[in-house]
């Protein structure tokens, strides 16, 4: 099947070329990274983790949100999004590769990865999140593989296969789960230790992931004609407009308990995130910024009728996933970290290696998802 | 069945690799073997604010501590590797620091690794490069540990470093008795396990002139620590965590 990828427009080649050499420039950053250490990012002893871990969870949501097109498909047998499933399940095979990437540039000794095998820790929930990354990476690429495989060859997928589609949904769920339990074990960071940050996780997934959906199918269909129709794009939104608006809802939960309760350690990370705190208010203008989109996308989405158009779908589309990227892929891990448990507030400024090793890893991401589009396409024209 | 070139390769590389995994392991289970406790001791240490002159610059403790253990001199502050080092009392006890005495809010106090009873950095970490032995002592691989800094996110205490850059260049006279460390590793104070294997005290504990430290084991009912723990009011920092800090702060 890969040979549909090896043939395109020049503009198809272009666009892989640009990619290309988007992941060689992330490529040479992370060499200068693994030569000199992690010293070249923003990170501080106080701000250990910031944008690769911060995008690691924000991706790990995009992954698990493939849950979203193949629970209505397979488990309910909700036929119009027969088109799409597909699309969603390869998203994902995207994204979990991304994830483990950013875990992967975010190690001080990378060449030590296999210590994680060699010593497993049950207790260490690292050892889990592994496990459920690469479980669910697996799982997404057989389903995926073997379903296209049976396309083209014009027959029906495998009985074998449907066990594992069943799997994947909870697999999916648990991804995402199991990240959230990531921080919110840990006592010692009360902005993360609230047990409303797993379905908080899910809820903000499920909106940015179907968000990124609908705009990676409008894109396919300007450019290849392939046409899911208007009912899956319908339905997406529905799915995107409510996980928003729960996600919303735990937030102003998280809100609501930590400045009523006026408890310092709680309080604290709220005011450094909204207002700043000792003068330092480097993340206010994210996070106003990602609150507008959010409210912006949501008036849209519940004013506007889903007929009106694809152009306002698009927008809050796009709003959406910039907030929450905002929201998790930068400000919520972040903020958890400032202030420090002795109080300290450091400055976190990615620098500009930082920024090239993620956008290497974007454009890896990216790349997969052209290339399994390129040729999900080419197998659904010629049968 | 015939074997195919492939298999066999894809075979032969598996058992090469397993083979290798076999001796890592069996080389670092010495290391641990070595660093195994002797007798059935709990480590613990009192810091005492009346008799601490680090608010008139003395900072021997540090000092010792830092030549003992190649520490190096981070041009940039947010990398600082930092065993004992000092923080005013409102810093150090955040949640009680609206007591009547200034002379005690403003006061300077070491900090240092708790060694913790129940640690919350060990449970994290992912590949078991820090533990604790059965002294109380929270120790650290510094050939193990991945540098995925979970242990930092999980320490309430902020006693834990990350060597950001290659330490070596910084440190001003490297002591050959002690291992340097390399770039991509966390660590933290040791409560100096390669003295205390020797009968010694901690290097802080020893160089401290006004007998600031105290240092002993809690299960010896007759130590001096046991004492003076017994006399005087001590609090720990956010005992409340249930982490079970080891360090004591004398009133």
């Amino acid at each position: 099947m890969i040979e549909e990828a090896l043939v395109g427009s020049r503009r198809y080649w272009l666009w892989v070329s640009a990619l290309l050499v988007l992941i060689a420039i992330g490529g040479v950053f992370y060499l200068r990274q693994l030569a000199y250490g992690l010293g070249v990012t923003g990170l501080s002893r106080d701000v250990i983790w910031g944008l690769y871990i911060s995008q690691f969870t924000f991706f790990v949501g995009v992954a698990a949100s493939a849950v979203m097109v193949v629970l209505p498909y397979y488990l309910h047998d909700y036929k119009q999004f027969g088109k799409i499933t597909i699309l969603g399940e390869l998203l994902a095979v995207a994204a979990v590769t991304m994830c483990m990437l950013f875990i992967f540039v975010d190690m001080g000794q990378p060449a030590r990865v296999m210590n994680v095998l060699l010593h497993p820790m049950p207790h260490s929930i690292m050892f889990w999140d592994m496990i459920s990354l690469s479980g669910y990476l697996l799982l997404n690429a057989v389903i995926a593989f073997t379903t296209l495989s049976s396309e083209k060859k014009g027959v029906s997928a495998p009985h074998w296969v449907k066990p594992f589609i069943y799997l994947s949904i909870p697999w999916a769920i648990s991804i995402h789960t199991v990240t959230a339990f990531l921080y919110s074990g840990l006592a010692a960071r009360p902005f993360w230790m609230t047990a409303v940050l797993a379905p908080r996780f899910l809820a903000s997934a499920f909106a940015s992931g179907p968000a990124l959906l609908i705009l990676l199918i409008l894109v396919l269909r300007r450019t290849t004609g392939y046409d899911p129709g208007t009912e899956p794009l319908n339905k997406l939104r529905t799915i995107m407009t409510y996980a928003a608006t729960i996600s919303v809802f735990f937030v102003l939960m998280e809100l609501f308990t930590a400045l009523y309760s006026d408890l310092p350690e709680h309080r604290e990370h709220f005011e450094y995130l909204f207002s700043g705190l000792d003068g330092q208010h480097s993340l206010v203008p994210w996070m106003w910024v990602s609150a507008a989109l959010m409210i912006v996308a949501l008036v849209m989405l519940y004013s506007v009728r889903q007929r009106a158009g694809n152009q306002v779908l698009a927008a809050s589309c796009i709003c959406i996933f910039i907030s929450l990227w905002i929201e998790k892929g930068m400000v919520l891990i972040v903020g958890g970290l400032v202030p420090s448990p002795l109080g300290t507030i450091t400055k976190y400024q990615p620098t500009i290696p930082e920024w090239g090793i993620v956008i290497g890893i974007w454009s890896i991401g990216t790349l997969m998802v052209t290339v399994f589009y390129k040729i999900t396409v080419a197998v659904r024209s010629i049968s | 069945m015939t074997i195919t070139r492939k298999q066999f390769l894809v075979f032969a590389a598996a058992s090469l690799a397993g083979a290798a995994g076999a001796k890592v392991v069996s080389g670092a289970e010495i290391v641990r073997e070595i660093a195994a406790p002797k007798g059935n001791k709990r480590w613990a240490m009192t810091v005492d604010f009346q008799k601490c002159r680090w608010d008139e610059g003395c900072n021997q403790c540090s000092a010792a501590c830092k030549s003992a253990h190649n520490l190096p001199d981070f041009p940039d502050k947010t990398h600082e590797i930092k065993w004992i080092w000092k923080e005013k009392y409102q810093v150090v006890f955040r949640q009680q620091s609206e007591v009547v005495n200034p002379a005690l809010t403003s006061h300077p106090l070491a900090l240092l690794c708790n060694h913790c009873s129940t640690p919350a950095c060990t449970k994290v970490c992912p590949t078991d490069a820090t533990w604790k032995r059965e002294d109380g002592v929270v120790m650290m691989d510094w050939h193990r540990c991945i540098g995925c800094r979970y242990c930092m996110a999980a320490c309430p205490y902020g006693a834990r470093s990350f060597n950001f850059v290659d330490p070596r260049p910084y440190v001003a006279t490297i002591n050959p008795d002690f291992p340097t460390r390399t770039r991509g590793v966390v660590e933290k104070c040791s409560f100096c396990n390669e003295r205390l294997d020797k009968g010694k005290t901690p290097a802080c504990v020893e160089s401290c002139v006004e007998k600031a430290l105290t240092f002993g084991d809690l299960n010896d009912a007759t130590s001096e620590i046991r004492r003076i723990l017994a006399s005087r009011y001590a609090i720990q920092r956010q005992p409340e965590l249930g982490t079970g800090p080891a360090v004591y702060y004398l009133i």
